[in-house]
């Protein structure tokens, strides 16, 4: 390597402001994204990357096994074993499990996962653990994301953990065996992006509804580049599940990080989870953790005001989910499309989901229901989906509806809550946590034209089965759609109840 | 990793805006535990009209003749020429995995997603960005000219057309040592071990709440 290439730059600037970031002094305005940052900053290298600490590296069986097996061939050990957690969560079944996995592949993913745990000393959650789950459920649920942490996975929707001011992202898999290895990433600072959202939370909408509004207005490549911090009053009235389902998806704004800045919510939820801290090292945390904010004067790259006024329930209608409209809307005309690019898009999505332009979203009519996934399968998910079909049957023509809790804990506290009863009455079928239907890599999926109802995060052609067609919405707008058969606004369906 | 200097390639142009990760390697081929044989499943719902699983014999199953890369004349293509926002989704490795295996070691698109575009150079594969206007111009002349092929020139960041026009591109300097070297970033790391080490010293008597022991 030539000279000119190593890294030779003794303490930077990056360190200063560390040490006195750790004082609790700001001597500069700073974005919630630049205090993480900085706090984990190791060093700085000659072009500007650096070499950032990971505190946290979660695992799934999908994107580690080619890690591991780097990490044999090379005859490298974790370097801190202790920082990372497992569980397989892509490929488990949602049923019979007991009888474990009947696809010989999957088994041998989810098997050369529990391998690569024990020989490399990582904990696992394995797919019999009452704990194992979706990653992105599981982290936040045990306390694994912890506010100002950075936080890693293989997998885009890491952005997920963001919710609970965490710098937490989606990486390849030669990342994943980097952090195993070293417990850095060698990264760039990404721009700073602000989108606030300012207003009363409306009723019948969600964090999920405030994600593809956002992404319907700023585009799917709209965060590229950008750490996005969601922030404002409608943000900060979401729970954290509300927060996390936002946070999720903006990787589907085509930012690797989401955040929420620290608030009470915040702190209430980490607190007695199994992972958090304790005692006094709680509350030295917390008083750490309540820095975890933008400073007032914090300039950012690009920033966004939206209203909540104008946020209502929304349905996307397309392969890609900037393709969006409010549920009392209609799939747009090609005419309406910005350019020629947007415009070949659109017919191409219009030609996939064979629906006309100008179709009304409640006319839309559905094969399928998935309530799941790591966007929204948590229990206030569940419970809004439930409350929607408590007394009610889903419509005949729907031909499957399932409901697939995001952790063995979230099935557990929905059964004793009798959600599962609500739903099993009501015609869905309950089933056992993981990925399932969201990216079809299990038994669950759809067939060629069917229709889906789905609280995921991706409409992309295939994606949840070959010539399968995806309609994201909200637990509450797919609980609805499964009585009704096709797209009903749900503030009217609250009305009624 | 493989280095990257020169490539003087067949050109395809994929003239679509927003590929994801889903179509450029499904789904159900991410069960497997390799880094190779991807290449035969590569755009798998676009190129074959039957569902394909891990495993199958690709030479008997049904083409999409419409499909760019079912071209006879583009048959040995190394680079494609992409839409804009090219990669988006989902992080799997898989999908340059798939790219490499089909035989593409440089992607020419106005932009790229933020994860893809990282795991190119993972796999000593070249993500040039291009303004849109550049990018246009090349699939005309692409689609206009059988047997369209680019020269791509890392040490000196070109991209020169058979008639000798050349577009400037920019990598970063990183990027472009460990691609021109094939360099392992690892080993690159674990030169700062001592470093990493110091840091985690002083961060864990800072916040130890951030290394509570998870493996218990």
């Amino acid at each position: 390597m030539p000279s000119e290439m190593r890294y030779t730059r003794p303490l930077s600037v990056h360190a200063f402001m560390r040490a006195y970031l750790c004082r609790g002094v700001n001597y500069m305005a700073l974005t919630l994204f630049d205090k993480v940052w900085l706090q984990h900053v190791v060093r700085e290298n000659d072009d500007g990357s650096v070499l950032l600490y990971i505190d946290r590296h979660l695992v799934h069986e999908v994107t580690s096994p080619q890690a591991f097996e780097g990490l044999r061939l090379a005859g490298r050990k974790p370097w801190r074993p202790s920082a990372a957690i497992a569980t397989p969560d892509h490929n488990v079944p949602t049923i019979e499990r007991e009888k474990g996995i009947a696809d010989p592949v999957s088994r041998v993913q989810v098997e050369a996962l529990d391998k690569n745990c024990r020989e490399f000393g990582i904990a696992e959650f394995g797919m019999h653990d009452p704990r194992q789950g979706i990653v992105h459920v599981v982290g936040p649920e045990q306390g694994l994301t912890l506010p100002g942490m950075t936080v890693v996975c293989g997998d885009s929707h890491t952005s997920t953990h963001g919710a609970l001011g965490a710098i937490a992202m989606g990486i390849g898999t030669s990342e994943v065996e980097h952090v195993l290895a070293t417990q850095c990433l060698i990264m760039k600072k990404p721009k700073c992006m602000r989108i606030r959202v300012e207003g009363p939370l409306p009723r019948g909408v969600t964090g999920k509804d405030i994600a593809l509004f956002i992404i319907g207005r700023i585009g799917t490549a709209g965060g590229t580049g950008h750490a996005i911090e969601f922030d404002g009053d409608t943000v900060h009235a979401l729970s954290m599940e509300g927060r996390m389902s936002l946070c999720n998806m903006a990787i589907e704004a085509g930012a690797r990080c989401g955040m929420v800045s620290v608030d009470q919510t915040t702190i209430d939820y980490v607190r007695g989870k199994p992972f958090a801290p304790k005692g006094e090292m709680w509350e030295q945390a917390v008083t750490a953790w309540r820095a975890l904010h933008s400073d007032d004067a914090a300039v950012f790259d690009r920033e966004w005001v939206f209203y909540s006024e104008e946020i209502e329930p929304q349905v996307t209608w397309g392969t890609s989910p900037e393709m969006v409209a409010p549920v009392t809307g209609r799939v747009p005309l090609i005419s309406e499309a910005r350019d020629a690019v947007q415009a070949d898009s659109w017919r191409r999505a219009l030609d996939y989901m064979a629906l006309k332009e100008g179709t009304p979203i409640r006319e839309i009519a559905i094969d399928k229901v998935f309530i799941g996934s790591c966007t929204n399968a948590r229990i206030e998910d569940l419970r809004s989906a439930a409350e929607i079909v408590r007394g009610h049957r889903v419509a005949s023509t729907v031909k499957q509806a399932l409901v697939v809790p995001g952790s063995g804990l979230v099935k557990q506290q929905a059964e004793q809550e009798g959600l599962d009863r609500i739903f099993v009455e009501a015609g869905f079928e309950w089933r056992d946590p993981g990925c399932s239907m969201c990216l079809a890599m299990n038994a669950d999926r759809l067939e060629p034209g069917e229709r889906c109802a789905s609280t995921s995060n991706r409409n992309f052609e295939g994606r949840q089965g070959m010539g399968g067609r995806t309609h994201l919405v909200s637990p509450a707008m797919a609980a609805a759609a499964a009585i009704a058969g096709h797209f009903v606004d749900v503030r009217d369906w609250q009305g009624e109840a | 990793m493989e280095a990257f200097t020169t490539l003087d390639g067949l050109v395809v142009p994929l003239d679509r805006a927003n590929v994801d990760t889903d179509a450029i390697i499904p789904k159900q081929f991410l069960k497997s535990i390799k880094r190779t044989g991807y290449g035969p499943y590569l755009f798998d719902e676009w190129r074959y009209a039957d569902r394909g699983e891990p495993g199958m014999d690709c030479s008997k199953r049904p083409l999409r003749e419409d499909f760019v890369l079912n071209q006879e004349r583009y048959k040995g293509a190394s680079i494609l020429l992409a839409g804009e926002n090219f990669g988006c989704g989902s992080s799997r490795e898989h999908a340059p995995w798939a790219l490499l295996d089909y035989g593409f070691r440089c992607i020419i698109a106005p932009s790229f997603a933020d994860i893809f575009y990282n795991n190119c150079f993972k796999n000593g594969i070249l993500p040039i960005v291009l303004d849109a206007d550049a990018v246009r111009r090349l699939m005309d002349e692409c689609e206009s000219t059988p047997g369209y092929r680019l020269r791509i020139d890392l040490p000196e960041q070109l991209v020169i057309t058979p008639s000798g026009e050349t577009f400037h591109f920019e990598i970063d300097d990183f990027r472009k040592h460990c691609l021109i070297h094939g360099l392992d970033d690892i080993a690159l790391t674990l030169e700062h071990a001592d470093e990493i080490r110091a840091y985690e010293k002083e961060q864990r008597a800072r916040m130890p709440w951030l290394f509570i022991d998870v493996s218990g």
